[in-house]
C-alpha cells in the first residue's frame, strides 16, 4: 500500500472519531449547563469542555469570553477551530477522496452523505432546543461510519492503519477527559461526596456514553477512583487507555503478520500496553494521577510520530 | 485548401433526428424507445432524473470546476434517455475510428523516427517541427510494439444517415470513459426493463482490457508488471475519473510524491518499502512528467522517469509528444495522414477546416465570421472560441482583432448542423444536438468498446456540449445483431 494512502485512512479515521468525541464531550457539557444548581456556574463548565477537547488555546485566541453560545459554535462549526465537528468531518471526507480507491462504497456513502448533509446545517439554527438532535445525528453518523467500515472493509493493511488512527485519538480523548478532571479524582476529594460531585463523575462517564457500564461494573454508586480505574484500566469498558492499547496491539501485530517488519511504533505499543495492563489505581494515584496522565498522552503522540517515520507517512504528507 | 465550399454549407438548417426519420416515424431501432417513451408519464421521468441525481452526488461522480466560486465539485447533468446506435452504424464508426487510430499511431512513429511523411512532402515540415507539441526528447524513440497513443477518445458528430464527421482525435489523456461506465450502472438500475426489451452491447468489460492493453506493452512479463495510474490530484478535474479505473483495474493511484527513481528504476513509496512500477498510465500532461526534463518548477512529475521511459526501463501511456498527432494545427491533416499510411481514403470525413495561418485561408474566415466556429489551435474545454452564429455582433468585432493579430493560433470550421437525441428536458422530451466520443485501446491490436460517451448540449438551440460549458451526457446503447 501506498505509503500516502495508509497516512490518509489513518487520519480519516482518526478525524471521525473525533468528530464523534467532540460531540460527545458537547453533550456532556450542554447537560451540565442546563443544572445551573451545580456550583461554578456555566462558564465553568464550558471552560472545562474546551479544555477537554483541547481547544482551549486556540478559542481564547478568537473571542475573550466564554458562553455557551460561542463555545458550542466553536467546538462544532467553526472551520477556525481544526477540531471542530465540521472541520473533523470535512478534513475526514478529504482524505477519503484521497483513497477513494480503497474505501467500500458503504464506507464512501456513509461519510459523503454525512458531509453533504451538514453543509446543509446553518450553525445560526443551532438552538437549545436543536442541539440535542444535533449531536445525536452526529454520533448517528459516525456510528454508521464505523459500521460500514467494520461491516465490510477488507481486512487487510488499510483496515490495520484506520484501526491505529481511530484508536490513538479515542485513547488521546479519553486521557484528556480524565486528566482535565483530575482534581475531582484525587482521593483527597473522597470526603467532600454529595450531589454535586456524584454529578460531576456522572458527567464524566456520560462524555463517553458509560453511566450505565459504570455500574454492570461496580454495582456501587460512582466513586471518583472507580471512574478513574474505569475509564484508565478496565479492558471491558471500549474508550478506556487500556481497552485502546488492547486493540492497538492487536492491529499492530496484524500489520506485522501482513510481512511488516517490527519497529519503532510497534515497540512502543507493546511497552505502553504492558504499562496498562500492569497498572493499579493506587499507584497511579499514589504517583499522581496528571503525572500519569501526562506521560501518557506523550507516548500516545509518539506512537503517531513513530508510525509515521516506520511507514514513511512523512515523507508522503 | 482541400475543403469545399460545397461542403460548408452541409445543410445547417435541417438538423439529423437520430430517433425520428424524415417520414415522421421512429428509425428501426429506435422503435422499442420510442414507444416506451410515449407510455411514459412526465412525473415517472421527473422521478427517475431525481433519482439518478441522487445516485450521481452519493457516489461522488462530480467533476471541479476551475474558477467556480459556489461550490468546487458539480454532478455533470445527466440525462435520462438513451442515445441508440444500430449495429449497421457502428460497424461503420468501428471502421473508421481504427483506421484512423492506426494511421496516427503510424503518423507518430514515423514523426519521431525517420520523418517520411515530411520528406515525401506531404505534410509541411514546419507545423511539426516547430509545433510546441511536438517533443524534440522523444526523437528517435519506439516505444513497445511501436505504440504511441494507447488510450484514444475520438470525437465525432454526426449530420446524417451516412455523414459521420471527426471533430477531434484525443490522443494525449483523453477523460470520460468513467462516465461511460457509470451512466450505464445508472441506467441499468434504473430501468432493467428497457434492457430486457433491447440487444445493447456491453461495456462494463472496459476496465478489463485497458489492463491487458496496459500490460501488452509493459517491458517485463504482464504477470510482473506492476501498473501505476499517475494522477496530479484531488484538485483535477478529471480525478474521480483518475480514482476510477485505478480502482477498477485494481492498481495504485499515485501522485508524483509517491513515485522515485532510484538505480535506474522507478519505485512507489509503500508502507512496506519501496515497489518497483513498470507502466506508469498518466493523466498529467508531457510538460509536467518531469521536472529535469521538461517544466523544472513541476512537483507533479517524478525527477528522472524520462531516462528510465527512454532506456525502456518504464512505459509512459499514452507515450510523451503524443500531442503533435491531435495539434488543431495537424488536425486539418489528418486525411492526407490516414491515406498515406494505410493506401486507403479516410472513412471517416474531417470537419472543413480552414487554418487561418494561411492568408487565403484566412481572408476567407474574416469574411465569413458570423456563420464560423473559430477555435484556437492549442485551447480545449471550449475556452476562446467563437461560435459566429450564436455570437453578437459586437462580439465578433472583438474576435476579428483577435484573429487578426494571431491568425496562426486559429483555424475555423463551419457550424455543422449536429445530429439531434431526445433529452428529457424542462419542458418534456425534445431533441436536444448530441457528439460522441468512443474509446479505443491499442497494443498489438485495436479494440474499441462498442459505445462511448455521448455528450448532450441540454440548452436548446445550442451546440456546446463540454461539460464546462454546461453540457450533460447520456448512455450510449450500440445495438447488437441478435
Amino acid at each position: 500500500m501506498l505509503s500516502r494512502v495508509a497516512s490518509s485512512l489513518f487520519w480519516m479515521s482518526r478525524y471521525i472519531e473525533r468528530a464523534e468525541n467532540i460531540s460527545r464531550l458537547c453533550e456532556a457539557g450542554f447537560r451540565i449547563s442546563l443544572t445551573p444548581k451545580v456550583g461554578g456556574g456555566h462558564k465553568e463548565e464550558w471552560l472545562s469542555t474546551l479544555k477537554s477537547a483541547g481547544v482551549l488555546e486556540s478559542y481564547l485566541s478568537i473571542h475573550d469570553e466564554i458562553t455557551g453560545e460561542t463555545a458550542i459554535n466553536f467546538l462544532l462549526f467553526d472551520e477556525r477551530n481544526a477540531s471542530s465537528v465540521k472541520s473533523c468531518l470535512t478534513s475526514a471526507r478529504n482524505n477519503a477522496r484521497i483513497v477513494r480507491t480503497k474505501l467500500t462504497r458503504d464506507m464512501w456513502e456513509s461519510l459523503n452523505d454525512t458531509w453533504i448533509a451538514l453543509q446543509a446545517v446553518s450553525p445560526q439554527s443551532m438552538t437549545n432546543a436543536r442541539l440535542p438532535d444535533f449531536l445525536d445525528w452526529v454520533r448517528h453518523r459516525t456510528a454508521q461510519f464505523r459500521g460500514a467500515l467494520l461491516g465490510t472493509v477488507l481486512r487487510d493493511e488499510g483496515y490495520y492503519f484506520s484501526q491505529l488512527g481511530a484508536f490513538t485519538e479515542r485513547a488521546d480523548n479519553t486521557a484528556r477527559i480524565v486528566d482535565v478532571k483530575y482534581y475531582l479524582l484525587l482521593p483527597d476529594h473522597q470526603a467532600v461526596g454529595g450531589a454535586i460531585d456524584t454529578y460531576q463523575w456522572e458527567t464524566i462517564l456520560r462524555a463517553v456514553s458509560a453511566q450505565r457500564s459504570y455500574r454492570h461494573i461496580f454495582h456501587e454508586d460512582y466513586r471518583p477512583w472507580r471512574v478513574a480505574e474505569f475509564l484508565i484500566l478496565r479492558p471491558e469498558m471500549p474508550r478506556s487507555l487500556r481497552f485502546c492499547y488492547d486493540w492497538l496491539n492487536v492491529t499492530i501485530d496484524g500489520l506485522i503478520e501482513r510481512r511488516h517488519p517490527e519497529l519503532s511504533a510497534a515497540e512502543l505499543i507493546r511497552s505502553t500496553h504492558q504499562l496498562l495492563k500492569s497498572s493499579q489505581m493506587d499507584d497511579i494515584f499514589q504517583a499522581g494521577l496528571h503525572e500519569f496522565l501526562t506521560d501518557f498522552i506523550d507516548r500516545n503522540n509518539r506512537v503517531t510520530g513513530n508510525l509515521a517515520v516506520d511507514y514513511c507517512f512523512a515523507q508522503a504528507a | 485548401m482541400e475543403q469545399t465550399v460545397g461542403q460548408r454549407g452541409i445543410a445547417r438548417e435541417i438538423i439529423f433526428n437520430e430517433m425520428i426519420g424524415p417520414e415522421g416515424a421512429p428509425r428501426s431501432h429506435y422503435v422499442t424507445l420510442s414507444e416506451w417513451l410515449e407510455q411514459q408519464p412526465s412525473r415517472e421521468l421527473r422521478r427517475k432524473r431525481t433519482e439518478a441525481e441522487s445516485i450521481f452526488r452519493r457516489l461522488g461522480i462530480t467533476f471541479a470546476v476551475y474558477g467556480s466560486t459556489d461550490t468546487l465539485e458539480r454532478l455533470i447533468p445527466f440525462d435520462l434517455i438513451p442515445r441508440i446506435i444500430s449495429a449497421a452504424e457502428w460497424r461503420l464508426l468501428e471502421r473508421g475510428i481504427e483506421q484512423r487510430v492506426r494511421a496516427l499511431n503510424a503518423f507518430l512513429l514515423d514523426i519521431y523516427n525517420r520523418q517520411e511523411i515530411i520528406r515525401a512532402g506531404r505534410i509541411p515540415a514546419d507545423i511539426i517541427l516547430r509545433n510546441d507539441a511536438f517533443l524534440p526528447e522523444m526523437i528517435g524513440h519506439r516505444p513497445p510494439l511501436g505504440v504511441f497513443s494507447h488510450i484514444v477518445g475520438t470525437d465525432i458528430v454526426r449530420t446524417g444517415p451516412q455523414d459521420f464527421f471527426v471533430l477531434e482525435d484525443n490522443l494525449r489523456t483523453p477523460s470520460g470513459v468513467s462516465y461511460m461506465l457509470e451512466n450505464r450502472e445508472a441506467m441499468l438500475h434504473l430501468f432493467p426493463e428497457l434492457f430486457a426489451r433491447h440487444c445493447v452491447a456491453p461495456v462494463q468489460h472496459y476496465p478489463e482490457l485497458l489492463r491487458q492493453t496496459l500490460e501488452a506493452v509493459s517491458p517485463v512479463a504482464p504477470e510482473e508488471t506492476t501498473i501505476v495510474v499517475l494522477t496530479p490530484g484531488i484538485h483535477n478535474s478529471a480525478y474521480f475519473e483518475h480514482s476510477f479505473l485505478a480502482d477498477q483495474m485494481g492498481v495504485e493511484l499515485v501522485e508524483g510524491q509517491d513515485l522515485f527513481v532510484s538505480g535506474g528504476a522507478l519505485y512507489m513509496r509503500t508502507t512496506r518499502g519501496p515497489m518497483q512500477v513498470h507502466v506508469v498510465y498518466r493523466r498529467i500532461d508531457d510538460e509536467f512528467l518531469d521536472p529535469l526534463t521538461f517544466r523544472p518548477d513541476s512537483i507533479l512529475g517524478v525527477p528522472g522517469l524520462m531516462d528510465l521511459y527512454r532506456a525502456g526501463v518504464v512505459t509512459i501511456v499514452n507515450a510523451p509528444g503524443t500531442g503533435i498527432a491531435d495539434d488543431k494545427a495537424i488536425y486539418s491533416w489528418v486525411p492526407e495522414i490516414v491515406e498515406f499510411y494505410t493506401g486507403q481514403k479516410p472513412i471517416l470525413q474531417n470537419v472543413p477546416t480552414w487554418r487561418c495561418a494561411e492568408p487565403e485561408a484566412l481572408s476567407y474566415v474574416l469574411d465569413h465570421l458570423p456563420e464560423l466556429v473559430v477555435k484556437e489551435v492549442h485551447g480545449s474545454g471550449g475556452y476562446g472560441m467563437l461560435v459566429g452564429p450564436t455570437s453578437s455582433k459586437k462580439q465578433i468585432e472583438k474576435f476579428r482583432r483577435i484573429l487578426k493579430a494571431r491568425p496562426s493560433n486559429y483555424i475555423a470550421q463551419p457550424t455543422l448542423a449536429l445530429s439531434a437525441c431526445p433529452a428529457f428536458t424542462k419542458s418534456g422530451v425534445a431533441p436536444r444536438h448530441v457528439d460522441l466520443r468512443p474509446f479505443s485501446l491499442v497494443s498489438d491490436r485495436v479494440r474499441i468498446v462498442a459505445g462511448g460517451l455521448t455528450r448532450v448540449a441540454l440548452k436548446k438551440g445550442s451546440l456546446v456540449v463540454n461539460s464546462s460549458q454546461g453540457g450533460g451526457t447520456k448512455d450510449t446503447w450500440v445495438l447488437t445483431d441478435e
